[in-house]
């Protein structure tokens, strides 16, 4: 059979796994139509979830909660003309977490039975009762009032593990060879799906049935000199998407034009894989020709495809309040913004900058309608006017900052992980006058436009980062003028929020997204998304990242 | 039943490759059981325990594959395990890249220090006692802990219908702590990796990232700049995160190279195997048998790992490749390595100090990234234990840097080696780089 026949006879068809050691979503590998098996039956979880809490209580938890979650996960890799590996994934259990002499206590169990969950629920409060004894701080955690029977679904048009694998293979097969038309060497394109289903109970009196979807879609293409022996690469322009298979349909309305001479073009809530794979054909060649920076400041001109993941790490992270306390210092490390640092309200950034938390927005990684202990998700600021105003919190931080309430912002990445304070979505605000980003380029003489994620690194108080990108270009009087190489910049969080100058209006507002964002010990993902528009940073330090190896 | 022996684990799965009517098939049992415990400002944060057995069966009609796992070992799972592995093959694309299974291998013998009875028999108290040990240290010297104990003992065991039959376990434990002065201005790190659980101190690490963080108070700013530095194990190779000799290894591999696409891809085509492209005295191997990091001796898909040279006195001796790429470039066939040995001198990271009239001590790097991948150059921060290092002695914390290197031209510049550690299951030791790139400070503690 060619590869043809298996995309035209298989509609739900998993592949082989010749080829190795690609990121996997953890679980059980399963035939594709098990994913599309209901087996989350809310009436069914609730008697379950008593269960747990009963057990619970009985054995001397103060509170409890249970999680009883499904994880469906799909991943599609091709290379050039070739399916590499399919995988589809599932996995099912249930954890529950306890406090009992105040404190913490967690057992997680794949026994989804009432059994089960009692055995699981009694062992978190053995464990919670053994931990006490060294404990000496009590756990308080902020009231919650139960929702009751509720339930909440990523509002999505098109459910992508309805799609058949045949007519995905066949995109990701038509983009590389684009890419491959347009001049590549190498392609290699992926495509990943994500299903939570979710059911949530506490002691509070909330039972919480939730129904979470996330879409990425992506691809790198390289080109070689041989020649020169100089090769050089460029990632796709796509967001992760808390949206369905609809993403994949290319809408007129959601393309937005990049600045004029660079041919990019910027995606709001469709992605066209076609197109972009063929630009990126096209630039993966002519970087190989670009001319090298010349190190020194510019004035920085930043696609939200790229100053996403600059707020992810110098706003997203450093406002975790765990971070913050000093739970996260012996991996990721803490934050330069204390709460001393924040009473003191020093400037975190110009008066433009407007950052919000939001659990809510349409379209992101991080909505929900609940967290993963049970609190309904909101919007709040973060950074108002250019002044650090609040953190993101969960219900046993609240009291540390002097607050009773939590934001929101718990998750665990598999019913079998404890839940911890993780981001939510983290965005800039668009400016309120109206702004394109070529009327921001006529404004700067000299200056390096970047869209695309490129390197990134950030000190563990989030200090100290230096970007990539993926494409640079010049911009010179006013205008693009032509692509540039070896560009990275280096900067302070607090210089470059306070350097920022100019921000687009809505109309060019995107959103960026981080799909396997890493936190804890042992360490989880979570995905969340960064909404900006194109933004203005005056007078950035750029070095020249050329070596010679000989 | 995590840990089964090699009898028990084989039995099972001689038994589900009865149940194949593929061309082939090839059947793997992953067990493995262990904890962790995680704390923060001296106190426990989280606990938590693993025990689990998967197996893994890969069926193949012709040139096509499929793959299934299952959790569960009644009769009746298994059946269906391997009857939907055969089902995804059936209609699973032909693969360009098919090679037939191994047959029968030869193995060495495992190393009888790769499982530690010390290592499989940790109970939750010893965790809480480990890491109680670590709080009270920094309780009693006013500082804050933050650690990480974790430990597994596991097994693999494989079978296929040509013939091939591997069995081995496992062991490990390791541990991480940072160390803070409370009012933030000093941080140190210590962490150890061990097969054999009774070799491990929580204690003795902690005091050495307790001396680091209290050493650390009062940093100075130097002006970034290439500086002479002493970059300990830990500098050098993390399990935690990137690292700058790990990343040289992972780009030992023969198909990225021949492609073009790689630092040892030759101008015109081909690879730079056979260069000299390192400082003389720069020796790397693998070896599954070592006594202080044994590992597995073979390879995921069941190639046999044998003591092997990566680069000798500077130059590249070998790649690793799959079998695949192997057949097609008509090259040998050598699966990528287990653990890594970089030889080294007799000098303590203290005697490396006396020998230096100046330069700078380096505990850790952290958030260390590609930039280029044509050069390997990487960019990233020192962190917990910067020290500045004067006629042999060091004089002075020094507040963080921002490095952009290369691990190429780094291993250009070396001025010493000293003792080989072992760190995230390998043995590297510390070294001493002149110009090493600094390119900015940074104020992060």
């Amino acid at each position: 059979m060619k590869r043809r026949d298996f995309v035209g006879l298989s509609a739900l068809a998993a592949g082989a796994v010749f080829l190795p050691n690609f990121p996997g979503f953890g679980g059980t590998l399963v035939t594709p139509e098990r994913l599309l098996e209901s087996v989350m039956d809310a009436a069914v979880n609730k008697r379950l979830a008593d269960a747990a809490l009963n057990a619970a209580k009985s054995a001397g938890a103060s509170y409890a909660d249970v999680r009883i979650g499904r994880y469906l996960n799909q991943s599609i890799f091709t290379r050039e003309k070739q399916v590499q590996n399919i995988q589809s994934g599932e996995s099912f259990g249930a954890g529950v977490r306890v406090l009992a002499n105040g404190t913490w206590g967690f057992a997680a169990t794949n026994t989804v039975t009432e059994a089960g969950l009692a055995k699981a629920a009694q062992l978190a409060v053995q464990i919670a009762k053994a931990n006490s004894k060294v404990q000496k701080e009590q756990v308080k955690l902020a009231p919650v009032k139960g929702h009751g029977e509720v339930s909440w679904k990523t509002p999505i048009q098109q459910n992508a593990f309805e799609v058949p694998i045949a007519q995905k293979v066949e995109l990701l097969l038509a983009a590389n060879a684009k890419a491959l038309d347009n001049g590549a060497n190498f392609v290699n394109s992926s495509l990943f799906q994500i299903n939570e289903q979710k059911y949530f109970a506490s002691t509070d009196g909330s039972y919480i049935d939730q129904d979470v979807h996330r879409i990425w879609p992506t691809f790198d293409v390289t080109a070689i000199d041989r020649a020169s022996g100089k090769f050089r690469t460029r990632q796709a322009l796509s967001a992760p998407m808390g949206m369905g298979y609809e993403y994949m349909t290319p809408k007129a309305a959601g393309k937005i034009a990049g600045p004029a001479g660079t041919g990019l073009v910027g995606y709001k809530d469709s992605y066209d894989i076609l197109e972009d794979a063929a630009l990126a054909a096209k630039q993966a060649k002519e970087k190989i020709t670009a001319k090298s920076v010349v190190p020194g400041k510019y004035d920085l001109v930043l696609d939200p495809n790229h100053l996403g993941l600059t707020i992810h790490e110098s706003v997203g992270h450093p406002t975790e309040l765990d971070r913050v306390l000093g739970y996260e210092a012996n991996y990721a490390g803490t934050s330069f913004a204390t709460l001393e640092w924040r009473a003191k309200k020093q400037p975190y950034g110009s008066k433009l900058v407007n950052i919000v938390a939001d659990k809510l927005q349409p379209g992101s990684l991080g909505a929900v309608g609940y967290d993963d202990e049970g609190v309904k998700t909101k919007k709040w600021d973060i950074i108002k006017d250019g002044v650090l105003v609040d953190y993101q919190k969960i219900r046993d931080q609240a009291a540390m900052v002097g607050q009773n309430e939590s934001d929101g912002c718990c998750y665990a990445d598999s019913w079998s992980s404890v839940q911890f304070q993780r981001m939510p979505n983290v965005s800039l605000q668009p400016g309120k006058a109206k702004l394109s980003v070529d009327e921001m380029i006529k404004n700067v003489d000299k200056g390096i436009y970047i869209a695309g994620r490129g390197s990134f690194s950030i000190d563990q108080q989030r200090y100290n980062s230096q970007f990539g990108g993926t494409v640079f270009y010049a911009i010179n009087k006013g205008k693009i003028d032509g692509m540039l190489e070896d560009v990275a910049y280096q900067t302070n969080t607090l210089e470059f929020w306070n350097s920022c100058a100019a921000i687009c209006d809505e109309s060019d507002y995107r959103l960026f997204g981080s799909f396997f964002d890493g936190k804890g010990q042992p360490s989880q993902v979570s995905a969340v998304s960064h909404g900006s528009a194109t933004t203005r940073f005056n007078g950035v330090n750029v070095i020249n990242t050329a070596r010679k190896i000989g | 039943m995590a840990i089964l022996s090699k009898e028990e684990a084989q039995a099972i799965l001689t038994k589900v490759l009865s149940y194949s009517k593929a061309d082939e098939c090839e059947v793997t049992l992953n067990g493995r059981t262990g904890g962790n415990v995680r704390s923060a400002r001296n106190a426990i944060s989280t606990a938590g325990a693993v025990d689990n057995v998967s197996l893994a069966v890969e069926s193949r009609f012709g040139k096509r594959s499929g793959v299934a796992t299952c959790n569960e070992f009644d009769e009746a799972t298994l059946r269906r395990c391997v009857q939907r592995a055969e089902e995804i093959a059936r209609l699973a694309p032909e693969s360009p890249e098919y090679v037939p299974y191994l047959g029968a291998q030869k193995y060495l013998a495992p190393s009888p220090a790769a499982f530690a009875a010390a290592t499989a028999n940790i109970t939750p108290d010893y965790r809480a006692q480990q890491t109680a040990a670590s709080m009270k240290l920094c309780e009693q010297k006013k500082l804050s802990s933050a650690g990480f104990l974790n430990d597994e003992a596991g097994f693999i065991a494989k079978r296929n219908s040509k013939g091939l039959e591997a069995y081995q376990q496992i062991t490990n434990l390791e541990y991480s702590v940072t160390v803070r002065t409370p009012d933030g201005t000093g941080s140190g790190y210590a962490t150890a990796d061990y097969n054999d659980a009774s070799k491990f101190d929580a204690a003795r690490l902690t005091q050495i990232a307790a001396d680091k963080a209290a050493a650390s108070v009062g940093a100075k700013a130097i002006e970034p700049g290439k500086y002479t530095v002493i970059l300990e194990p830990a500098a050098l190779v993390a399990n935690t995160d990137a690292s700058l000799l790990a990343a040289l290894m992972n780009a030992l591999d023969a198909r990225n190279a021949d492609e073009g696409r790689s630092f040892l891809s030759k101008k015109g085509g081909g690879n730079r195997k056979g260069e000299k492209l390192f400082d003389e005295r720069v020796t790397i191997y693998s070896d599954p048998l070592n006594a202080e990091i044994p590992t597995l001796t073979f390879s995921g898909d069941g190639r046999p790992q044998q003591k092997m040279t990566w680069i000798e006195k500077g130059v590249v001796k070998n790649l690793y490749t799959t079998r695949f790429w192997a057949q097609k470039a008509g090259i040998p066939d050598i699966p990528r390595p287990g653990g890594w040995i970089m030889e080294g001198g007799t000098q303590s990271v203290q005697d490396m100090i006396k020998g230096t009239e100046k330069g700078i001590l380096v505990t850790r790097l952290w958030y260390i990234r590609p930039v280029d991948p044509q050069t390997l150059l990487y960019t990233g921060l020192t962190r917990d234990g910067t020290f500045y290092i004067e006629n042999g002695k060091i004089k002075h914390p020094v507040k963080n840097f921002r490095f952009n290197e290369s691990p190429i031209i780094m291993l250009n510049n070396l001025e010493a080696i000293g003792k080989p550690q072992r760190v995230g299951g390998n043995l590297v030791p510390p070294l001493k780089i002149r110009d090493f790139t600094f390119t900015s400070l940074s104020d992060a503690v």
